[in-house]
């Protein structure tokens, strides 16, 4: 790992160190309102100023925080497995399941990502609790997001079946099941960690765009995407530069990952 | 080789018509079974008269099973109504008239531009290869694709900034970190070496022996950016305020105009479709011939 990867590796760390210490680092919470300091500049007090309402910017940034770098793994969990599920079984199998899951792949690839999102987001109801609007975002991208994911899978997949190792345990007369979960998954884990790496940033930037556009996580929970459309009311950014400071940590994350990535996927790939 | 093309046509047309009937068919269950799909919220109204109420309840009443409700969507499609706007109010082929053009405009604009941004800087890098330009070249792509579509669209809401510029900015890092790395392989191939060590100039080298190979996967690479504009214009439109297929969408999410949502995304897709498949014939087309 060389030092612009263990600076990158040591920001995420911090950042999220810093999101999980939220309880103790603003004290006042993401919902409290100080109703006598609306769109109060830094102080003392507040560290980044208060937003339209009067909460602690400081606050909702570390909240924010910890809920998309916390929930984006989870929902990239879920996408990774379901790939396995689909491309992995899909590649081991071969024949007409390869071509059945290629075909569905196909489909699902082909509808355009953020038309695709908002469409199932439309499909379940808006007006919910703020907890379940946020299980309903992430779980929306964690089980969308698996196309891509599945199609490398059963590439690889293809190319173990085929391979003499996987010859001979089957001459061994080793099949089924005992086949594919010891010799196939545990040879395709470089390929599941290098998508569950690059699922990140993606659900990342997703929950971002829905949150903006106010189809994401529901107020008062904070998110990344919530606090973006912060900049909506934007008039200039020298008059109130601090209302830029969550753009800029979802920037200093992104590149992070971006430079962690190219590690982890070239790591994959050798 | 034209009989190679068309069968190769027929096969995507096929895959088109197929994706396009079980996507519908996908679109029309999901709406189904979503929740709240049978209530509507006329039936609440005190000043309707018990016979309005029976007429709204007999016209969800055929909607209850998928099958039927799926083939009578069909039906309409065939003939060219795609359905009404719960929302609006207003046919859908109206409301698509109205916004195509504008999402045409906005998303063929930046996808020009993002283009050419991303041309420049690819060829530019290949031509005269400097590390520090490349440096530039990777920060600047790089820190666009780290921010989120929505984002660049209120930020050229906050700078004046036109919506097809933000378009540009969101296409233009995938074009650039794509076409660069394409360009960078074909020039480690042993005949650019062979052909610079005989004293061809690179323009030369770039037409004759770069584009060539390069060039196939950089055609589907442009069908592919039309899909990420036209996804692109969800946000660009709905923050910039542009009345286009985006804002539609955005508009329809947001009051869960589930028939409207679904027509267009299954149009979106299968603009996207032909777009792949257009590019595919091309690179059949341009693909050299085996001697």
């Amino acid at each position: 790992m060389n030092r612009a990867r263990k600076l990158a590796c040591g920001v995420v760390l911090v950042v999220c160190g810093l999101s999980l210490a939220a309880n103790w680092l603003a004290p006042a919470g993401y919902a409290r309102q100080f109703r006598e300091a609306p769109n109060a500049p830094p102080s003392h007090q507040h560290l980044l100023g208060t937003d339209d309402v009067g909460r602690d910017r400081f606050a909702r940034v570390l909240y924010g925080t910890r809920i998309s770098l916390l929930l984006a793994p989870a929902a990239a969990l879920i996408s990774t497995t379901l790939a396995a599920l689909v491309g992995g079984l899909a590649g081991y199998l071969g024949g007409i399941w390869l071509r059945l899951a290629r075909a569905f792949t196909d489909l699902f690839l082909s509808l355009p990502w953020l038309f695709l999102l908002i469409t199932v987001r439309a499909l379940l109801p808006l007006n919910v609790s703020p907890l379940v609007s946020v299980v309903i975002t992430f779980l929306i991208l964690g089980l969308l997001g698996w196309a891509a994911s599945a199609r490398v899978l059963s590439t690889s997949a293809d190319a173990l079946r085929n391979s003499d190792f996987i010859l001979q345990a089957r001459a061994s007369g080793l099949h089924g099941p005992r086949l594919f979960l010891i010799h196939v998954l545990p040879n395709l884990k470089p390929v599941l960690y290098a998508q569950f790496w690059i699922s990140i940033p993606v659900f990342i930037l997703s929950e971002a765009n829905l949150g903006i556009l106010g189809l994401g996580v529901a107020e008062p929970l904070p998110s990344w995407g919530s606090l973006l459309r912060e900049l909506e009311g934007l008039i200039s950014f020298r008059d109130e530069p601090w209302r830029l400071v969550p753009l800029l940590l979802l920037i200093v994350v992104m590149t992070s990952f971006q430079m962690l990535l190219s590690e982890t996927t070239e790591g994959s790939a050798a | 080789m034209l009989w190679k093309i068309t069968a190769s046509l027929a096969r995507k047309l096929a895959a088109i018509f197929a994706l396009v009937v079980l996507g519908g068919l996908l679109s029309a269950t999901l709406v189904r079974l979503a929740p709240g799909f049978d209530a509507d919220e006329r039936q609440l109204d005190p000043r309707l008269s018990a016979e309005s109420i029976q007429a709204l309840r007999q016209a969800h009443a055929s909607e209850d099973n998928i099958l039927t409700y799926y083939a009578a969507y069909l039906r309409g499609a065939l003939h060219g109504d795609l359905g009404t706007s719960q929302a609006l109010g207003q046919s859908v082929q109206s409301l698509l008239r109205e916004r195509w053009p504008v999402t045409l405009r906005v998303a063929g604009l930046g996808l020009l531009l993002a283009w050419l941004l991303a041309s420049i800087l690819a060829f530019t890098a290949s031509l005269w290869p400097r590390p520090a330009y490349d440096v530039f070249g990777i920060t600047l792509s790089g820190a666009f694709l780290c921010i989120p579509a929505a984002v660049l669209a209120l930020l050229s809401v906050v700078l004046n900034a036109p919506g097809y510029l933000a378009i540009a900015l969101i296409v233009f890092p995938k074009i650039y970190r794509y076409s660069r790395n394409l360009l960078a392989k074909a020039y480690d191939l042993p005949h650019i070496t062979a052909a610079r060590a005989r004293g061809l100039g690179e323009i030369r080298i770039l037409a004759r022996h770069v584009l060539p190979v390069a060039g196939p996967q950089m055609i589907a690479l442009a069908g592919i950016t039309i899909s990420i504009a036209l996804g692109a214009s969800i946000p660009v439109e709905a923050l910039c305020g542009l009345p286009g297929i985006g804002q539609l969408a955005w508009q329809a999410a947001l009051s869960r105009d589930l028939p409207l949502l679904v027509n267009l995304t299954i149009l979106v897709t299968l603009v996207t479709l032909l777009a792949n498949s257009g590019a595919d014939v091309m690179i059949h087309i341009l693909r050299p011939r085996d001697v």
